[in-house]
């Protein structure tokens, strides 16, 4: 269908590409307010990041059918409005599946719809590739930015309420350092969890440097 | 003598490294008769308080070290300031596992992620604590009486938290040891709170709740006088502090003599002296220029006083300088000696 | 060619704009009725767990002329949720309050049981306060025992409370109307108060009088589970 030959194959790179090499937060720094803002808890963060995954795969899927037919003056304008759709639709479903969840997303999932990590995906990935390596791709990205968001769920949760997916973890007398569920501590989390990996990589780095000159 | 002061006021971007471990031990020597005084007042959960705030302090200095695969910079003293400030600005009955975890938030969040001394932005010590005040409000706000007998065999019940736990209610703990009078609240809290004022004269002398080391305020300008005849700290940082908040608490003090305090007690009280003396004046979050001195010192007093008198705490000396710290980029760039004509403004005080 | 172009821009653009909606019609229908009955045994849920005692409930509107109604979607007025027990008996009214507190407007639904004339239990429903401190008002044992029993008397002239809700400084409570607030979160204590005290001061004096005829509206409806 394509005019331009696209390399139509799947690998394991498609999928693992979005949790590893380029984790929308961690690597690409995308999506930052929802990062920030609902990561509170574990549980609020693997709900936006179901939420979040469930929007990256189907707007993927349908901008990687229609890819040969939007106009690319207007493909921004036509990738919201997918994106849009949606995203109310996954607002009504969890809706409709939990008011509790509901209430403490909050206008969160809404706000998916100017989540770059969608439109980044539309306009990289599906709008070039085919539905099904679209599809493998976003949910890669999707289950990438679901785990980061837990990892600072989890440590926010665990620090913030002594708790973990809302099961006390520390008894009664367990004391909650507040900064953690509070916007500030989303910050730090997330400054920590980059510090981590940065410093991981570094050290990656520096090891395979010393085995060249070893080596070589 | 000219040439210390040059020094002095450039340690950040002139590398002497011989010079910072010379100035920091000073520090360290006018801080000891604080320290000293306050063990003297609380008993042992103060030196406790310092000896874990110092060690976490270090302890974390080393690790960044280790993970930027840098030198040690232990020998250079300033973190152990960091930590013995820390320590002062802590309730005595802190407990000493969240010191810890102020010692660590301080030099982690408030140095090390800047790239160690000399490139924080902010005073590390100040951070450490407004992590923690954020982190734990309601430990960071539980006062303990000065003087209780038996202050050097037992500690405070708080003190000895197992970590990550709350602490025990001290309340009933306070009733039985506290000389008569004690109330729990600092006497910036019960001007602000329940309009009671306190003794200008236990303010100077310490017999008041606060933290560790901010109750004397006579003691603190001394140890603070002897690192001025040193030439080594800018006595002009504090002084316009001091301007600031008696200008500010004093337009205030005439507008409503009812609800705000006097100049004097603003002045006195909480921990603007050990802030105004050794917080504030750290050479590296303040600025170059005489003029910028002026606004610097003049923007933490006044604001002191505005969060004092309008904000939700008593106590506003902490924001203020690290407010004052995060305008000082700004506040050098206005202030550079006018090379092209430029207006004299920038006083926002 | 410009007129091409358009033509597929708009065609295109119309296309996905018509799926859209179309799907969003067919999920909004399919989930319509769970949202809603969410929503019902969400409040359902708040009037029984806050009224004590009570099995069955009932939402009524006060209109503008003081009318009581029996709720239908769209309605304005004041909200009211009677709880009724297994016979029928009234045990208690459920009203929304609301005021402004540390960092945004604290939303509670209280009860207001006629036996005693008073406020008998509390829930916030909505609230942003700042978590460990001022979410305390939720959390704090001391705190939510004020409303074991909370004098809520509409005064002789029946047109007030005989006594202000107010919020009074931890370990000030002296009289039956005052809440003791939690120290160090004075601020979202005080929201708690003001929005029950602003609530109170409106809606009882309506209610009161009302109180019979809600008793019997009871029967004529039937329980519901």
């Amino acid at each position: 269908m394509s005019l331009i030959k696209q390399d139509d194959r799947i690998t394991v790179d498609t999928f693992l590409e979005g949790i590893w090499r380029e984790n929308p937060v961690f690597v690409m720094m995308l999506g930052m307010c929802p990062v920030l803002a609902v990561t509170n808890s574990a549980i609020n963060a693997l709900a936006m990041g179901l939420a979040t995954t469930f929007v990256l795969i189907t707007s993927s899927l349908l901008v990687s059918l229609f890819r040969n037919l939007i106009p690319s003056e207007v493909r921004i304008a036509t990738y919201i409005v997918i994106i849009a759709t949606f995203v109310t639709i996954v607002d009504y479903i969890i809706q409709a599946l939990s008011q509790d969840v509901y209430n403490a997303l909050g206008a969160f999932i809404q706000l998916i719809v100017v989540n770059c990590i969608i439109l980044g995906r539309a306009e990289a990935c599906a709008s070039r590739n085919k539905p099904v390596k679209s599809m493998v791709n976003a949910a890669g990205m999707g289950l990438g930015f679901t785990l980061a968001l837990l990892c600072l769920g989890v440590v926010r949760e665990i620090l913030g309420s002594g708790s973990l997916f809302g099961l006390p973890l520390f008894g009664e007398q367990f004391q909650p350092w507040v900064v953690m569920v509070l916007p500030p501590g989303g910050f730090l989390v997330l400054g920590g969890w980059l510090l981590f990996f940065e410093w991981l990589k570094t050290r990656k780095q520096q090891s395979l440097a010393a085995e060249g000159v070893t080596h070589g | 003598m000219s040439q210390k002061h040059i020094i002095l006021r450039t340690a950040p971007h002139v590398k002497k490294p011989q010079d910072v471990p010379l100035i920091m031990r000073n520090v360290v020597y006018a801080l000891l008769p604080i320290v000293a005084f306050a063990v003297y007042q609380f008993g042992i959960s103060v030196l406790a308080l310092v000896i874990v705030t110092t060690l976490a302090c270090l302890g974390t200095e080393r690790f960044f070290n280790w993970m930027g695969n840098k030198p040690s910079s232990l020998s250079d003293w300033s973190s152990t300031i960091t930590g013995i400030l820390l320590a002062l600005t802590l309730p005595p009955g802190f407990p000493l596992w969240m010191a810890a975890v102020a010692g660590i938030a301080g030099i982690a969040i408030g140095k090390a992620v800047f790239g160690g001394i000399g490139y924080n932005v902010f005073n590390p010590a100040l951070v450490g604590r407004a992590f923690v005040q954020a982190a734990f409000p309601v430990a960071i706000t539980t006062w303990t009486p000065a003087f209780f007998t038996g202050r050097f065999s037992e500690f405070v019940p708080s003190s000895l938290t197992l970590p990550f736990m709350m602490p025990p209610e001290t309340a009933e703990w306070v009733e039985q040891v506290a000389v008569d009078g004690f109330t729990g609240a600092t006497p910036l809290a019960l001007q602000k709170f329940q309009h009671i004022t306190t003794d200008p004269f236990a303010l100077y002398t310490g017999t008041v709740a606060g933290s560790a080391g901010e109750t004397s305020a006579l003691l603190i300008l001394v140890c603070g006088m002897y690192l001025v005849v040193r030439k080594m700290m800018n006595w002009q940082i504090p002084a316009w502090l001091f301007v600031g908040v008696i200008v500010t608490s004093g337009v205030l003090y005439l507008i409503n003599p009812d609800k705000n305090p006097d100049p004097l007690f603003m002045l006195f009280s909480g921990g603007l002296m050990l802030g105004a003396m050794f917080m504030a004046s750290d050479m590296v979050g303040s600025p170059l220029t005489p003029r910028g001195v002026m606004v610097y010192g003049l923007l933490i007093g006044s604001l002191t006083v505005i969060i004092r008198v309008y904000g939700s705490l008593s106590e506003g000396i902490m924001y203020a300088i690290l407010l004052g710290n995060a305008a000082t980029p700004l506040i050098d760039a206005w202030t550079q000696p006018r090379l092209f004509g430029a207006k004299p403004k920038g006083k926002s005080a | 060619m410009s007129s091409k172009t358009s033509t597929a821009m708009i065609a295109t653009l119309g296309f996905v704009t018509a799926l859209s909606g179309f799907l969003i019609v067919t999920v909004y229908q399919a989930t319509k009725p769970a949202i809603e009955e969410n929503k019902r045994l969400s409040i359902q849920k708040t009037v029984l767990e806050v009224i004590k005692g009570a099995t069955a409930d009932k939402h009524f509107i006060i209109n503008d002329k003081g009318e009581l109604l029996e709720a239908v979607p769209g309605m304005k007025g004041i909200n009211i949720y009677a709880g009724y027990d297994a016979r029928g008996k009234l045990m208690g009214v459920a009203v929304e309050g609301s005021a402004q507190g540390y960092s945004g407007s604290v939303d509670t639904i209280y009860a207001y049981t006629p036996a005693c004339e008073c406020i008998t239990g509390i829930k916030v429903i909505k609230q942003t306060e700042t978590p460990g401190l001022g979410d305390k008002v939720i959390t704090d044992k001391n705190f939510v025992a004020n409303f074991d029993k909370l004098e809520a008397k509409v005064n002789a002239a029946g047109d007030a409370l005989a006594n202000a809700i107010v919020a009074v400084k931890h370990g000030a409570k002296h009289n039956p109307w005052e809440i003791d607030a939690i120290s160090g979160a004075t601020i979202s204590s005080k929201a708690i108060a003001k929005g029950l005290n602003g609530s109170a001061q409106q809606v009882l004096p309506k209610v009161v009088p009302l109180l019979p005829t809600i008793e019997s509206k009871f029967t004529s409806e039937g329980a519901k589970p």
